[in-house]
This record gives structure tokens, sequence and C-alpha cells, in this order.
């Protein structure tokens, strides 16, 4: 950028001294030029500045908490009891917490937003998808403690009282495509070596066995999903649902900019080599812009991960590893909200551990997302180098 | 999100910047503090504002230790709390200038809330204690239905929790599966909708749920008045240093005493002092 200016004014100044200016103005000229580009970089600049400021003040009051209470605690204990006489700050169940829910979002928003790229970009017509995006954009204008208002008001109730039927009819919705992906793939794989004349009957019948399996298998999941009751609907799979849709149109935009990016060539390539539409998606396409979509998912897992409203009002925030771990019908508390709703006792007057301990948790939280952006920077240099652009 | 951090940053300093500068002019009084304390003060700045036009109340609610702390940095006039300050506040008060004065404004029962469906009426403190801490984790062993109890608590940095701890758990320490949220109206509203929870809230906060006889002694104003029900707590206002007569900040403080003040207290659903 400053060295593009610095080349302008120096043209500019060729071009001065041609028209004869005298030295004064050119003099002025260069300052002026200088002092432009100065301000630009100062600007510029500014926003890098906050970063490394907001950086540098974390860790002053985070490395305090590991000179008072050391490393093996905050990292391998439980105990997260920071308000007590004698304060404990166990902070494995929050980090697990965390983790947690994270993961629920992104299970939740990765298939959704992929397959949703994937239809914005290459099956809408175009009239269509001018339409839908932005409407899914939108998704991202609403603020997050309505979000967290329905997850404590509405969705938390609803699952208490049909969370079974709920996760029966989830999982149905889920489980039958996946089995029907899975069926024909699985039949085509089986099938591949024998000869032309038992294929298509060889195809069929194991076609319908593995439908018999996979009906059977989802009959008895969906089964034993709906005679559970769920005793509190503050959660982590509510709030793993919720964080799902608020990380969607991070998910959808980015990695529907990815997939746009492998341009028109690759898609007419393939399909001048005799590829249907499926194909030349499946096998041309995501591969392409798989970097991409990488990117996507790792922004996507930033945003829940940096989510505080949703779950301060609706992951139950108790300070526990869920029984057995990856049960996510038991509420579970975040690094986030424990930031956010212990910081106004955490006075340096009431016990500095207990101030410290927060920052602590933000610096962890501020090294993960530095982490996952350097990854995804990564992720999408890569996709440009990919497709040459 | 880092550029929403740090426009928070800025905002949060600019708020500071800006009540300090408000504390302390006479006619302008900030009241911060407890969210117990905030229908008192809320109902107390408006009856106060429609007397005297000229002055100007505003009312946060950030919790007892924010109050205090708020005090502390001299960026209001009035901490509502809902337990005494502790010795370290008071501490921090004194090395920062500030003699923070008690008034005792109203007293507040906390009542333990059950779904209304719920077919226990008696708990015994202890009872509530096992809960709380763990020891007992299903309605079965109480006499009830077969569920798993849902303890729900006020965050640690609530007064609420505060006196809980010390009048109920006598400082035991909470299960690790204890819910925690954030307001007393949000209690209320996940044991109005969560059929085998069991929480605890002001005794201003029972519409809709279940309030339990504890030691056998139904919370209400009789009870906690006479000091028969055991779960009770005095509600606090501190200002800086004793209030000048005549002014705005005396008037507001002191309308607790009046036959007006009683009546609004009551009015709030709280417990007005002899």
């Amino acid at each position: 950028m400053i060295k593009n200016l610095d080349q302008t004014n120096v043209t500019a100044g060729r071009e001065g001294s041609s028209l004869l200016l005298s030295h004064r103005a050119q003099r002025q000229q260069r300052i002026t030029g200088l002092l432009g580009s100065g301000f630009l970089l100062a600007v510029t600049s500014l926003s890098t500045f906050a970063v490394l400021f907001i950086f540098y003040f974390i860790a002053r009051d985070a490395l305090p908490f590991f000179q008072l209470q050391g490393f093996k605690q905050f990292f391998t204990s439980t105990h997260w009891y920071p308000s007590a006489s004698v304060p404990e700050f166990g902070a494995l169940s929050i980090f697990i917490g965390s983790g947690l829910v994270t993961l629920g979002a992104v299970l939740v928003a990765v298939p959704l937003g992929i397959t949703a790229a994937v239809c914005l970009s290459d099956v809408l017509p175009f009239s269509v998808r001018q339409v839908v995006k932005p409407v899914i954009e939108m998704l991202a204008a609403i603020p997050s403690v309505a979000y967290g208002f329905f997850a404590l008001v509405v969705f938390a109730p609803l699952l208490q009282e049909q969370g079974g039927h709920i996760l029966k009819v989830a999982s149905w919705i889920i489980g039958s495509p996946i089995a029907l992906l899975t069926i024909v793939v699985a039949s085509d794989m089986l099938t591949d070596r024998m000869s032309s004349v038992h294929r298509a009957r060889a195809r069929w019948t194991w076609m319908t066995v593995l439908s018999a399996v996979a009906f059977w298998g989802l009959w008895h999941l969906g089964n034993s999903l709906g005679s559970i009751t769920i005793t509190s609907g503050t959660n982590a799979l509510n709030v793993s649902i919720i964080l799902g849709i608020m990380a969607l149109p991070t998910v959808v935009s980015v990695a529907e900019d990815a997939i746009q990016a492998t341009g028109r060539e690759l898609r007419e390539g393939s399909y001048a080599l005799g590829a249907t539409r499926s194909e030349t998606i499946l096998k041309t396409i995501i591969p392409a812009a798989s970097s991409g979509i990488i990117a996507a998912v790792i922004l996507g897992v930033m945003r829940a991960v940096g989510e505080t409203m949703v779950v301060w009002m609706a992951s139950g925030n108790a300070a526990q590893i869920p029984q057995p771990w990856y049960n996510v019908l038991q509420p579970v508390r975040t690094l986030t909200a424990t930031i956010a709703g212990d910081m106004g006792e955490a006075d340096q007057a009431t016990g500095s551990a207990r101030f410290h301990v927060l920052f602590a948790m933000a610096l962890c939280l501020l090294l993960f997302s530095f982490a996952c952006n350097l990854a995804s920077e990564w992720g999408v240099r890569r996709t440009r180098r990919k497709v040459g652009r | 999100m880092k550029k929403i951090n740090n426009i928070m940053m800025i905002l949060a300093a600019v708020g500071m910047g800006v009540s300090a500068a408000v504390a302390g002019d006479a006619n302008n009084i900030v009241v911060d503090g407890s969210t117990t304390v905030g229908p008192i003060a809320k109902a107390f700045a408006e009856y106060y504002m429609g007397k005297h036009q000229a002055v100007n109340i505003t009312v946060s609610e950030s919790g007892s230790g924010n109050g205090a702390k708020s005090l502390i940095n001299a960026a209001c006039d009035v901490a509502t709390m809902s337990r005494p300050m502790k010795n370290s506040e008071k501490k921090a008060a004194q090395d920062a200038g500030i003699l923070a004065i008690e008034h005792i404004v109203a007293l507040d029962g906390l009542s333990v809330i059950v779904h209304p469906s719920n077919p226990r009426s008696n708990l015994t403190i202890e009872q509530i204690r096992d809960i709380y801490t763990g020891k007992i984790t299903n309605w079965k062993e109480l006499g009830g239905q077969d569920q798993k109890i849902v303890v729900i608590s006020r965050d640690t940095n609530s007064g609420t929790y505060e006196s809980f701890n010390t009048l109920v758990l006598q400082e035991a320490k909470l299960k690790g599966g204890a819910e925690y949220v954030g307001s007393n109206g949000a209690i209320r509203q996940r044991v109005m909708s969560t059929e085998a929870a069991i929480g605890y809230v002001g005794l201003a906060f029972t519409e809709g749920v279940k309030s339990l006889k504890v030691n056998g002694v139904a919370p209400s104003a009789e009870t906690v008045l006479a000091k028969t029900y055991p779960i009770a707590r005095p509600l606090y206002m501190y200002t800086n240093g004793r209030t000048k007569e005549g002014t705005a900040l005396d008037g507001f403080v002191n309308l607790y005493q009046t036959a007006e003040g009683k009546r609004i207290i009551e009015d709030t659903g709280f417990i007005p002092v002899k």
C-alpha cells in the first residue's frame, strides 16, 4: 500500500519536473505525499495496535494467576469454587464445557452450512440465490441476547416437555438422508467388481437388505431416544443447536465464497469430460474449494467458542464434566459465560486470584482464536493459490 | 469479534467516565448494586423524582458486589446491597477515602421454590442443604416422584447467593451439577417451566411457583419480622459518609422511614423495618 503510494509520488515528481515545477514546489509535494502516507499508515496500524494492546493487557493480568496458583490445578482439577473461603480454581470442566458446546455447534452448523453453500452457488438459479443469501446472512444480525432469550424461555421448556419426541424426529430427519447416501454408495462399491450381467440385480438385492438394516437401526434408535425425558432444558444440547444456528451465516457465506472462487473454467472442464452435475460438485468443486471450506468451518468454530450471552443464559452454567462426557443433555459451563458471570465480584479487593483467573481464561480463549485465525487465513490463501488467483 | 471487544472496552471506559462525572452533583443521584434491592430503589426513585422535578436519579442493577465496587470507585452515590459489606470491601473503601455508611432499608426472606406440581410443601434447612450439596439427588428420597432434582442457584456474583450461602449452606460447597442463573426472575422462570427444579429467590419473586415452608414455617412478612422464618436477611443501602440533611440524597435514602416509603416497600414485595 505504502510502496504504491511512494511510487505514484515518484512518478508525479517526474511529471512535475517535465512541467518545470520549481524545486520548492517539488519538495512541498514530496512532504505532503509523505505526510499523507504516514497518516494512512497510522490509521491502519491503529486497529493492529488495538489487538496487540488487548493481548498485552490480558496477558499482564493473566500471568499473576499462574504465579499465584500454578498451572496444575487450573488445567487438571474440576473443582470450581472461586468464592469459597478456601477458593479452588479447577477449570478443566469449564474447558470441556466450552469444547463440548463448540463441537455440538459445529455438528449442527457444518453439514447444514456446507450443503447450503453448495446449493446457493451451484444448484439454485442466480435470481433465487440473490434473495436467499441475504436472508441467511440476516441470521447474523439478530442480537445474541435475543437468541439467548429464545433458548431460555421457548426452547428449554420445549425440550423438557417434548424432549423425547424432538430427539426422535431429529434422529429420523438427520439419519434418513445419511442412511440413504450410505446405502447407495455401499451397494455401488460392493457390486463394483461383478460382471455386468448380475450387477443390476445384485445391486438391488444389496440395497433392499441394507435399507432393511438401516430402517431397523433407525427405528430402534428413534424409540430409545423417544423414551428419554430431559429433566433440565438448559443444557449443552440446547446451546449447541442455538450456537450452530448462530454460526450458520458465517459458515455459509465463507464457504459459498470459496466455492464461487473455484471459477467457471473448472466446472466447464469437468462437464466437458462428461461428468454429471453431481459428479462435478462432489469430485471437482468441493475438493478444489476444500481449504476455503475448512476456513469457513474454523470461522464457525470461532463464532461458537466466543459466544457469551446465549451460553450464559441457557447452558445451565454447572461446572461439571457430563457423565459420560458426550452426554449433551446435562448442563455445562463455558469459559465465556464464566468470565461474564464472575466479573462483577472478581475485584482485586475481594481476592486477587479470583480476578486474575478470569484473565487466564480470557488468555486461553484469545490464544485459541488466534490459532484458529491463523489456520483459516492459511486455508483461504491455499484455495487462492490452488485456483491460481 | 475483536473489533466488537474494542468497542465494548471503549464504551465501558466512556460509561465509567460519565457516571463518575455524574456522581457528586447534588441533584443527580446514581444508584447501583443488588438486583434484589433494585425494585425498591427504582420505586423510590420514581416517587422521589415525581415529588422533586429538579432531581435526577438513575438506578442500575449489577449485583451487590458491583454496587460496593462502584461506591468504592466513587462511580455511584448509593450502593444497594442484599448483604452487608465484607471486611475486605470496607477496607478497600477506607483505602479509597470513602466512609461507607449502612442503612437497613427493608427485610427480605429467601423463598425456596419448586414447580407448582411438586407434592412437597415443607423441607428442613438440613434437607435443603443436602439437596444443594448433592447428598440428596432425587425427589424419591424425599417421598416424591422418581425424578432427578434440578438444582438451580443464583450466580456467585449475587447477594442472594451470598445470603443463601451463609444462611442455608453455611459455607458448604454447592454440588458440581448445580445450574447457575443470573437473576431472580431467571430462577423463577426456570423453576416455573421445570418440573423437577428447586431454586431460591427473594420473597417478591414467587408468582407462578410454589414456595416451600422451611422448618415448618411459611415465608411471609409476619414470619420474617417475627424472626421465626429461618432464611431471612436485611437489605442495605450504603452511602459515602452521613447524608447531609436537606439534600436530595438524604431525602432519597431516608424514604424508607416515611409512611409512603413503607407502602412502596410493601408494594414491591418486601417487608419494611419497624
